[in-house]
């Protein structure tokens, strides 16, 4: 073992302990990390990225079964699950290999195994129960991610009752699916295994889908899912859960009534749980609540040198937080002046058909607030671009303060959405006002536009509706 | 975890400066917003204030060192619970020269070198420089808070990036910390000529732009208001001052010695002017006011503020009480004031309030001279320098030693008469020292 002794060691390779790693390396600390499985963790391998890639294929589907409406001929549209699957499993691959190379480039000490914290500033690596040394760090950060949450009676068994990693490679497309949550993942899946052709039926607990997004847009959203054929139910909940021979048979419980369903596959996509077992934190006294590190707005936990970002350090666990939350804390280590993260500020996105983007408060949060508000809306039909592209189902949703005109949210669903975000995510980071939005001039003709008028809306100035 | 505080860049293109002095010693609280130590470069002395709160754990570079280069630690700030065990430098050792008297910065060689590729072109410090020249960077929703609360932005200090000022530094500000007894209809400040409208008079090359600190800024600010809020008129009278020299002769030959032989006090020409002013006050109480809109406030004590010129600035201390204080505790008291004004290592307690204040100009040969009111005062006395004079006396010329004094007052809440009233039991005393002892 050339070295062991490091100042910043990262627990954990996923898009939070990679790029505080990498960001480590910048500022001249001499960092290793250690991850047990995959370069780039969830994300990359068995989440955002496959999954996207997934999506596409389904998308290009989607459009090879509507190429009449625009204009063109398809013959013998269909696919072969195994090369859908197989591009998939490459990008990530091809991404995998991407991140091994950055942290050799930046000289990051990548080690393979499993860390365990055998002191304040001691971990010790096995890889499948074989020692692989002692090391020592000033700085501990654990970027340890999450794993499914298991439900009871909703136990997967990787046959019949799936996570995200056997639905990210089925064999074959089945005829029936259950999703049980309708959260960024349940919904992206389901949405997939819909236009693939599956009967998909999606259970979710509480009122609306995608419960984390304002209601309207959410509602939006539910219409042109059940449109393209999906069962929703919300309110709702899988009370029993029968497996039989090459089928499973589901109780669902709406509150008003009871309805079976019997499905080919289930896919239990209800939350995700923090990694915090087995890692030698208890012993350390760390705090750990409900499965997640206690950290402050820098990451540091109570424990001094120990540190703990990404989803393990608490939600919203999206790729893009533990990243900044990475790069935060080990800025702070060194001293620099940085700021903790703005989580009010962090958009989500789910790729389904159609997409849904979002940042900041709901209009529901915002009044739960005792702001006073001005929302704006703006719909898909009255912009240029997204009807000559055959995409006019959608809405833009900003919401701001109404004393102060401070954007406090925006909301999107349709079309490249997830694409669109970012535009708000900048205007609320650089605190402009309706005023510097209105005034700015979106290009003509896009998507974008419709930002535009939906700040317009909101200030009784909307032109194109 | 200990924080280290960097040297930070007073401007884009500062690679190096001296650490001028530290104006916080190892172990101070320090608080953000604090001024903690003074960074020279060829061209400006600036102020560098914490962003961090807490103890002041360890001095890595010592003041009087030059050529510190940009993002070298030069001290560390414990957290709360921390303690000087927990500093470990995290960083090389500054490339600096250092007084030789001083001991050398902590080793630091397990740590990393500082960091090329990353440094931003004005790099992220613990610290931030008061910025002063011309355009304040702000937020657009901090610019419409600082409008809604009528506070001035350019007061604010920003925590954004580069200092950018947002809006949670407009939510932490006070608001309008200036208006202290302007009416709420106060008219609106009139502003000066812009920068740029200035900046084209001159030619380029021919000036150099010293950014304000936050004193400087502090000290336009309010004096603007004070010319702006307030009608001022000036009464001026000359006081002799041989009766005063010669009881001060007196009581200084006199003063008892402590054990090193010193005299217990000293006491200065000014030390009469404080006191006489807080008797006056007493004697004409009508004039020890302050206006406000909802009325008058008449206070009970003569608290005197006198102006001490400092390095950029001034303050102004306050004597509470002084009327009830002896000679000798108005001139110790006044001693250990303007010496800590000077280290600028007032508490504000101590520079705020007051009902009146004196400005004394006489050190420098002055005159007579008149003097902006300290707002929420109701009036200052501009005190000129004791010299002989030829002065009739019973139609005759003789020699006296006379001082002239200016008293500027506030005329909402001093009529013209009534500051006549204050200024002649102001003589009174400092002609006769003796009704001081009455």
């Amino acid at each position: 073992m050339a070295e062991s002794n490091f100042d910043i060691l990262i627990i954990g390779a996923g898009p939070g302990g990679y790029v505080a790693a990498i960001r480590a390396a910048q500022l001249g600390f001499k960092t290793a990390v250690v991850e047990e499985k995959y370069l780039g963790g969830i994300c990359l391998n068995w989440g955002c990225i496959p999954t996207k890639a997934l999506l596409r294929s389904a998308e290009i589907y989607h459009y090879m079964q509507h190429a009449k409406a625009y204009g063109l001929t398809a013959g013998q549209v269909g696919f072969d699950v195994a090369s859908v699957v197989k591009r998939s499993r490459d990008v990530s691959k091809r991404l995998n290999t991407g991140v091994g190379f950055l942290l050799k480039k930046n000289k990051v000490t990548v080690i393979d195994g499993r860390a365990r914290l055998s002191g304040p500033s001691k971990v010790n690596v096995t890889k499948d129960g074989k020692a692989v040394g002692d090391f020592t760090a000033k700085h501990i950060v654990i970027a340890t991610g999450a794993r499914p949450r298991v439900l009871p009676g909703l136990e997967p068994d990787g046959k019949f009752v799936w996570t995200y990693f056997e639905a990210m490679v089925p064999s074959a497309i089945p005829k029936s699916l259950l999703v049980v949550g309708s959260g960024a993942i349940g919904i992206e899946f389901a949405s997939f295994y819909r236009t693939m052709g599956s009967d998909v039926t999606v259970v979710e607990i509480l009122d609306q889908i995608l419960p984390a997004e304002d209601v309207e847009i959410a509602a939006f959203a539910r219409k042109q899912l059940e449109k393209a054929g999906m069962k929703i139910f919300t309110g709702a909940k899988v009370s029993v859960l029968k497996k039989e021979r090459e089928n499973i048979s589901a109780t669902i419980e709406t509150g008003k009534d009871q309805q079976q369903l019997g499905v080919e596959r289930v896919i239990s996509a209800v939350g995700v749980v923090g990694n915090v077992e087995d890692l030698g934190l208890e012993e350390l006294g760390v705090k750990i609540e409900k499965g997640l590190l206690i950290v402050d707005g820098y990451g540091r936990t109570n424990v001094p040198g120990i540190y703990g970002i990404g989803d393990v350090a608490g939600p919203p666990m999206l790729a893009h937080k533990a990243e900044h939350e990475g790069v935060v804390c080990v800025e702070r280590i060194k001293g620099l002046e940085t700021h903790s993260l703005e989580k009010s500020r962090i958009p989500g996105c789910t790729y389904c058909h159609p997409q849904v983007a979002s940042v900041g408060l709901t209009e529901v949060r915002a009044k739960a607030e005792g702001r006073d508000i001005r929302v704006g809306r703006f719909p898909f039909v009255g912009n240029g671009k997204a009807i000559a592209l055959g995409e006019d189902q959608g809405l833009v949703k900003t919401i701001f303060d109404a004393s102060t005109g401070a954007l406090l949210g925006a909301h999107m669903v349709g079309a490249e959405v997830t694409e669109l975000i970012q535009g708000f995510v900048i205007a609320m980071n650089l605190e402009t006002t309706e005023e510097e939005l209105i005034n700015a001039v979106f290009p003509h003709p896009t998507l974008s536009e419709m930002m535009h008028e939906s700040v317009l809306d909101a200030y009784g100035r909307v032109i194109h509706m | 975890m200990p924080t280290n505080i960097l040297m930070p860049a007073l401007s884009p293109t500062m690679e190096k400066g001296k650490l001028a002095k530290w104006l916080k010693k190892e172990g101070d609280q320090v608080r953000s917003g604090d001024v903690i130590a003074e960074i020279e470069t060829d061209k400006a002395t600036m102020e560098i204030e914490a962003v961090d709160e807490g103890k002041l754990g360890k001095i890595i570079v010592p003041e009087g060192t030059d050529d510190v280069a940009v993002n070298t630690p030069i001290a560390v700030i414990l957290g709360e619970g921390e303690d000087a065990s927990a500093i470990k430098i995290q960083s090389q050792a500054p490339a600096a020269r250092v007084p030789e008297q001083a001991a050398p910065p902590s080793q630091g060689s397990s740590g990393p070198a500082a960091d090329n590729r990353a440094a931003s072109p004005a790099p992220a410090t613990g610290l931030m420089p008061h910025k002063g020249n011309g355009r304040v960077f702000s937020s657009p929703l901090a610019r419409r808070l600082a409008k809604q609360r009528n506070l001035n932005i350019a007061l604010v200090k920003g925590s954004g990036p580069h200092g950018r000022i947002i809006a949670r530094d407009i939510e932490a500000s006070k608001p309008a910390p200036m208006a202290v007894s302007s009416p709420q209809a106060a008219p609106a400040a009139a502003t000066g000529m812009p920068d740029e409208m200035i900046l084209k008079i001159y030619e380029p090359g021919t000036y150099e732009v010293v950014p304000h600190d936050g004193m400087r800024k502090i000290i336009a600010s309010r004096l603007v208001i004070a010319k702006q809020t307030i009608p001022h008129f000036y009464l001026t009278i000359s006081c002799a001052l041989d009766a005063l020299l010669g009881v001060r002769e007196k009581l200084n030959a006199h003063a008892p010695q402590d054990k090193q032989k010193a005299p217990l006090w000293k006491l200065s020409v000014n030390d009469f002017v404080i006191k006489s002013m807080a008797l006056a006050l007493q004697r004409v109480p009508d004039a020890n006011v302050t206006w406000t809109e909802a009325g008058m406030l008449r206070h009970k004590a003569s608290d005197v503020g006198v102006a001490v010129a400092i390095e950029g600035g001034l303050f102004t201390p306050v004597i509470r009480k002084a009327e009830t204080k002896t000679l000798a505790q108005i001139s110790a008291e006044m001693k250990d004031l303007a010496a800590r004004a000077r280290n600028r290592r007032l508490a504000p307690h101590e520079y705020q309030g007051g009902t009146t204040a004196i400005s004394n100009l006489g050190m420098y040969g002055i005159q007579e001279f008149s003097a902006v009111i300290n707002p929420p005062h109701a009036t200052i006395l501009a005190v000129g320098a004791g010299e002989k004079r030829a002065v009739v006396e019973s139609d005759t010329v003789v020699v006296r030693t006379m001082m002239t004094v200016t008293l500027s007052c506030d005329h909402r809440a001093v009529d013209g008469a009534l500051g006549s009233e204050l200024l002649r039991a102001f003589k009174s005393y400092i002609e006769d020292p003796a009704l001081m002892l009455a």
